[in-house]
């Protein structure tokens, strides 16, 4: 199957599962509002309002969900901060899932010992906590976007590996595969045009569940102070924002940890749901 | 089984190695040095700095001289606290740490394992509904959000509760922090215990037991219980890990005076040595986690030792 026809399939059988419609209604849409939202407010993400602080959300002066404690509008900050948290999100899942697939494949493919070194590597890896080296990198170095990414992708990558590793293993006994092997692919050739393609429905589901878990990254170290710094923002940069200033202005609080929770929610159910269509022995 | 432990047990030392040795290469990749101050310091001061914390050696020297203060449980100086040993900052921080992540990791059990059971004893009901839709949501919410949200609301409008460690009472201030811990890692608990106990109520064994007319009350607890509970035994390890990320905000927001609280200092003032101390520590802690769930594994499943 080409890469085309298996979207095509998951398309045609996401149709009627009413949670996948919903979910991925609810996150375009987001999406959208982030995309086209701050052209149609009057507001820059970076412009302050001394004589408005905390202000409460209200239609009058355009500050739909109020302002935070140095007059900036949080509406059009939440856009930005949805933005850049999907932004870094989609970057470092798809990091993960080109280390992740190209190194499963190769192990599950070339079998023997060479899939027993690298997957007992990946073994070792797992007993690792990579979040605190994500932090202690970010306290080494300047803190960029690039290495945000980087190091996301660089922690979620073995469950994508061991994932696609074991797909592989049963995919390379099909009678396509000796077919091309036997008119005379290379190795490279069959993982490259034969197992991959087949590896991706798989992969889809398991990169709309990597996504929560890189955007839980990203705001985990943006809400510590170590991740995206002012005025750019992200919703873990807001949260934590809004948290210093939650007796004065509670809905601050109520408004950002909403709108991480609901992208973090659809983003879980989307993957669960998926995964139901791609596979359904997975049925819970 | 002796030869699956030796094989656990060696397995998990390069792990750990492979930990010392990236830490401390980071930390010596650094951009500048710790000491770089705006003051220019005269070369003989600055030399001589360097030779107390023999930053002048080699770096496999120093390297091996770090191996060899961790063999004796020495993590070397702060960078930042002068005259303060990393070892000691972090003793220091530990009990109470310890204590909220201990108690934090019997809730979620207790609570997880409950509420799985229930739920898979009841699929497709309402309750079984509810479970999954709350623990759900206890997975997405992330800690940072749910901590906030529990002090405004219990310490805040309702005023039961202190907000921070130095109000209330050694119990009372207790309560938030660990609920706020425990309550993601009910929500993946209670998933997991759903989902194996569903499997195993679809066992053959568990069908003989049912034909033999056993009622399910006695099934669950004699039959299903112990096979069901172990995929959790695999997750603890993964659940400390957790904990431990989750106890760097949980310190941050009620101002507890745990070794998350000394992480995240350590990291904004860059200290160093404290911030890679702690991650070795920290990975100590979840490598030997992992180990002794390997060997319970081990004892409890036989079918294990033998692959």
């Amino acid at each position: 199957m080409s890469y085309l026809a298996v979207v095509r399939s998951i398309l045609r059988k996401s149709r009627d599962n009413k949670t996948i419609v919903v979910c991925s209604s609810i996150l375009l849409l987001i999406a959208a509002v982030a995309l086209i939202g701050p052209l149609l407010s009057p507001h820059h993400y970076a412009d302050t309002d001394f004589d408005q602080p905390f202000a409460k959300p209200s239609i009058s002066n355009w500050h739909v969900f109020g302002t935070d404690g140095l007059g900036r509008d949080l509406f059009v900050r939440i856009l930005l901060g949805v933005k850049v948290t999907l932004f870094v999100a989609i970057i470092a899942s798809g990091v993960s899932l080109g280390i992740g697939v190209a190194y499963g494949a190769i192990a599950g493919y070339v079998g023997g010992k060479v899939d027993g070194v690298m997957m007992r590597a990946v073994d070792a890896l797992y007993a690792m906590p990579f979040i605190f080296f994500v932090i202690l990198l970010m306290v080494v170095f300047e803190r960029n976007f690039l290495l945000i990414f980087v190091a996301i992708g660089a922690i979620n990558w073995l469950d994508m590996a061991r994932i696609v590793r074991g797909q592989t293993l049963s995919l390379k006994r099909r009678e396509f595969v000796d077919a091309a092997r036997l008119i005379g692919v290379s190795t490279p050739g069959i993982i490259l045009r034969h197992i991959t393609p087949n590896l991706f429905g798989v992969v889809v589901v398991y990169m709309t569940l990597t996504i929560p878990q890189a955007i839980l990254v990203e705001s985990f170290l943006s809400f510590l102070g170590l991740g995206v710094q002012a005025p750019q923002t992200s919703l873990g940069a807001l949260v934590n924002d809004s948290v210093s200033n939650m007796e004065r202005a509670p809905w601050l609080l109520l408004i950002t940890a909403a709108v991480l929770a609901v992208i973090l929610l659809c983003f879980n159910f989307l993957g669960d749901g998926l995964r139901e269509v791609v596979d359904p022995r997975k049925k819970t | 089984m002796l030869r699956y432990a030796l094989l656990r047990i060696f397995g998990a030392i390069p792990t750990m190695l492979l930990v010392i040795a990236l830490a401390f290469l980071m930390v010596h990749a650094a951009p500048g040095g710790p000491f770089d101050a705006a003051r220019v310091l005269p070369p003989e001061i600055e030399k001589n700095i360097a030779a107390a914390y023999h930053l002048d050696e080699s770096l496999p020297r120093q390297f091996l001289r770090y191996l060899n203060g961790l063999l004796h449980g020495d993590l070397g100086p702060s960078y930042r606290y002068r005259g303060q040993n990393v070892s000691k900052l972090i003793g220091d921080a530990l009990p109470v740490s310890l204590q909220i992540g201990v108690l934090a990791l019997i809730i979620a059990n207790v609570a997880g394992i409950a509420a799985g059971i229930a739920a898979a004893l009841r699929k497709n009901t309402f309750l079984d509904r509810l479970v999954t839709g709350v623990a759900m949501a206890g997975i997405s919410v992330p800690v940072f959000v749910v901590a906030p949200l529990m002090v405004l609301i219990f310490a805040v409008y309702l005023g039961w509760l202190p907000a921070s460690w130095t109000g209330g009472t050694a119990i009372t201030r207790l309560i938030l922090p660990v609920m706020a811990l425990a309550l993601p890692q009910i929500a993946y608990i209670a998933r997991l215990m759903r989902a194996s106990m569903i499997d195993t109520l679809n066992s053959e064994y568990v069908r003989t037991a049912r034909a033999q007319g056993l009622k399910t009350r006695s099934i669950v607890r004699y039959h299903a219980l112990k096979p069901a509970m172990l995929p959790l035994l695999s997750y603890m390890g993964p659940a400390t890990a957790g904990v431990l990320t989750g106890s760097v905000v949980i310190e941050q927001v009620f101002s507890i005076p745990g070794i998350g609280q000394s992480f995240i200092n350590g990291a904004l003032s860059r200290d160093y040595t404290l911030v890679m101390g702690i991650v070795i520590f920290y990975a100590a802690l979840v490598i030997l986690l992992n180990l002794v769930v390997d060997l319970l594994y081990g004892v409890l499943d036989p079918r294990i030792r033998t692959r």
